[in-house]
């Protein structure tokens, strides 16, 4: 990585906007240098990987998937050993998000861009890439920042106790009929493309509520999000190993195949 | 509208205690005024006599009636129980309570007001209860229905507000205000009269919007130019991702339509179909006439070759406001048309969508 001459991807949706910040970034961090504009989620993931920048900026609202769910796809997919990319999204107006980055491990900026505010970013950022050593892995904090932010998403209900009360029972749809499968012998919710797989000791059912819905009506010490698209019951893992690759992964009691934990849902799974 | 009469009965079940004891004070009171003027009018027989039978057949008739009503519906209109019930209630009551009450009274003093000599007594309080009665009933029945009048007028007024409001939120969603601002700021450094352009689309659009004279009725080309301001705005900040077309025939140019009854159905396309679409797409907006059984009808359709209907049931649910729309559409068809006013959306192939407003075709007066 060359300190002084760091790179950095843009994914902004709006191209006058994205235009905007990277003239208003060539006055305000001359040196950087920026690598390539999208304007979408998907592409932000594919470019940040091939390219590897020390500074990412995102939009939080963008086709395809959000700045948010970009950024947690890329913690995943980013590889050991390269430090993360300095991270900091912009939004005109996510009111829930503005609130949780007041916590300041991730930056942000609001739009429309104002010259003092983003020099204090690139102020931030630089001071971030100046202090960390090549080896550094992603920080805790970033971690719990982005978690949140994913959780909190862009509806109001956040943190509150769901307003429906919590889900007893699912009514899996198979054909013309409808099965009740009650919530407590369910083991794990997983995301697969338009469905939601629920898996039981010796059932498969699928539904087409998404996870988000799901988790806002589960009882989150039961279940843990151990991925974007995984919630597993607390109480059925067995065990949690790392292979050589350093990637987790867990075996359920009642399931023969394991289920991969993401890095940023995998600091809950540390020895005592 | 089932339900609505269902959770009134179900209110009017439910007893309010305090509400009866201010009721059981006013009939006492009332008792009081009634034995005191007895007292005056036959100083020869001691007070405790009128005092006791018009406390015991006021306080037993007031509570035949007025806890006699909670077992029938009360009409939404006067919070009485309508109909006969409305009638035969207060009529028993004072028969049961005079009949109670004298029972009561005749105990308390060991004697019958039945016996030779209390009928003459008897006659007078028949007349008293009755005139009593009337006169109690008449008053808690006009207060009662003063009440229900009042807070059905601040339930309508606040329901007016709520949605008055969630229509401004819609319109004015700070996301676009401020992207649209974005946006703004960009052009005027860069490009100032394509940056006076959008600004002059922007307060067309925003003195549509907060004008407010949402019940008298427009032109189509209006309403067709007030849609440009907004596509206009958005074409800006979506650059090539929105493509859109407008066709009005010449013809319907001057038919008076609703204004801005398009709108929430034009945000729709944008933020559920184009939006999320990592290649935007195209929006047409159509004006044309078809054959109804009852004349001619007018339909405007708004379609869009977004992700369609259902392909992210994430991003329909995500959104609070996002059925307000649709809803707010149906609603104003239904106050202005009745039936003949309806809003289909129709699934367009793999993906885009399209919604279809039909309502009877009126030309302006000559």
């Amino acid at each position: 990585m060359n300190l002084s001459h760091p790179r950095a991807l843009i994914a902004e949706d709006e191209p006058l906007l994205a235009a905007d910040l990277q003239h208003a970034l060539a006055q305000a961090w001359p040196e950087l240098q920026i690598l390539a504009s999208v304007g979408d989620g998907l592409s932000a993931v594919r470019e940040a990987l091939a390219l590897q920048p020390e500074v990412l900026f995102f939009d939080i609202r963008m086709p395809g998937q959000s700045g948010l769910e970009a950024a947690a796809e890329l913690v995943d997919a980013w590889p050991d050993g390269n430090p993360f990319p300095a991270l900091v999204f912009l939004t005109a107006y996510d009111q829930y998000a503005v609130q949780a980055f007041e916590a300041q491990a991730v930056d942000y900026l609001l739009k429309p861009l104002q010259a003092g505010r983003l020099q204090k970013t690139v102020a931030r950022v630089q001071q971030l890439l100046a202090a960390r050593s090549s080896a550094v892995p992603l920080p805790e904090t970033t971690l719990a920042q982005l978690r949140s932010l994913l959780g909190a998403g862009p509806s109001p209900a956040t943190g509150a106790a769901p307003a429906g009360g919590l889900l007893r029972f699912i009514q899996a749809g198979h054909g013309s009929r409808i099965e009740m499968v009650p919530v407590d012998e369910v083991l794990v919710f997983e995301a697969a493309d338009k469905y939601v797989r629920v898996l039981t000791a010796a059932r498969e059912h699928l539904i087409r509520t998404p996870l988000r819905e799901l988790l806002a009506q589960l009882d989150t010490q039961q279940f843990w999000q151990i991925h974007r698209g995984t919630l597993v019951r607390a109480s059925a893992i067995a065990s949690a190993v790392r292979s050589e690759s350093g990637k987790l992964t867990l075996q359920l009691h009642g399931r023969a195949e394991a289920f991969a934990v993401s890095r940023l849902y995998a600091a809950q799974f540390r020895a005592m | 509208m089932d339900t609505d009469t269902a959770t009134q009965a179900a209110q009017a079940q439910r007893i309010d205690w305090i509400d009866k004891l201010r009721h059981l004070l006013q009939t006492l009171a009332f008792c009081l005024a009634i034995a005191a003027l007895q007292y005056a009018v036959q100083p020869e027989r001691p007070y405790e006599f009128p005092l006791v039978y018009s406390l015991a057949i006021g306080s037993l008739t007031w509570a035949c009636i007025d806890f006699g009503r909670h077992l029938f519906p009360s009409s939404a209109a006067t919070g009485w129980p309508a109909g006969v019930p409305g009638i035969a209630l207060p009529a028993c009551g004072m028969v049961l309570g005079y009949l109670g009450g004298t029972a009561l009274a005749d105990a308390w003093f060991g004697f019958s007001s039945w016996d030779t000599g209390g009928r003459a007594q008897l006659r007078i309080s028949v007349v008293i209860t009755l005139v009593a009665g009337l006169v109690g009933t008449y008053f808690f029945y006009s207060r009662g229905h003063r009440a229900t009048l009042r807070a059905q007028m601040s339930e309508v007024r606040a329901q007016a507000t709520e949605t008055r409001l969630k229509l401004l939120e819609a319109q004015l969603e700070p996301h676009m205000m401020f992207n649209t601002l974005a946006n703004l700021r960009v052009l005027i450094a860069t490009d100032p009269p394509r940056a006076q352009a959008m600004l002059d689309h922007l307060i067309a659009y925003l003195r549509a919007t907060l004008g407010g004279a949402r019940s008298a009725l427009h032109p189509l080309q209006d309403e067709f130019a007030r849609l440009a301001d907004y596509l206009e705005i958005m074409a800006v900040r979506m650059g090539p991702r929105l493509a859109f077309t407008l066709e009005l025939p010449d013809a319907l140019r001057d038919v008076p339509v609703p204004p801005l009854l398009l709108q929430p159905l034009v945000e729709n396309a944008i933020r559920h179909g184009l939006e999320p679409q990592v290649g935007g797409g195209h929006i047409a907006l159509r004006a044309s006439t078809l054959p109804g059984p009852a004349g001619t009808l007018l339909r405007l359709e708004v379609a869009d070759t977004g992700i369609g209907l259902g392909a992210s049931p994430e991003h329909a649910t995500d959104r609070p406001g996002s059925h307000f729309g649709l809803v707010q559409v149906r609603e104003r068809l239904s106050t202005l048309y009745g039936e003949h006013g309806t809003l289909e959306l129709i699934a367009c192939g793999a993906n885009g969508t399209s919604a279809r407003v039909t309502f009877p075709l009126k030309f302006p007066a000559p």
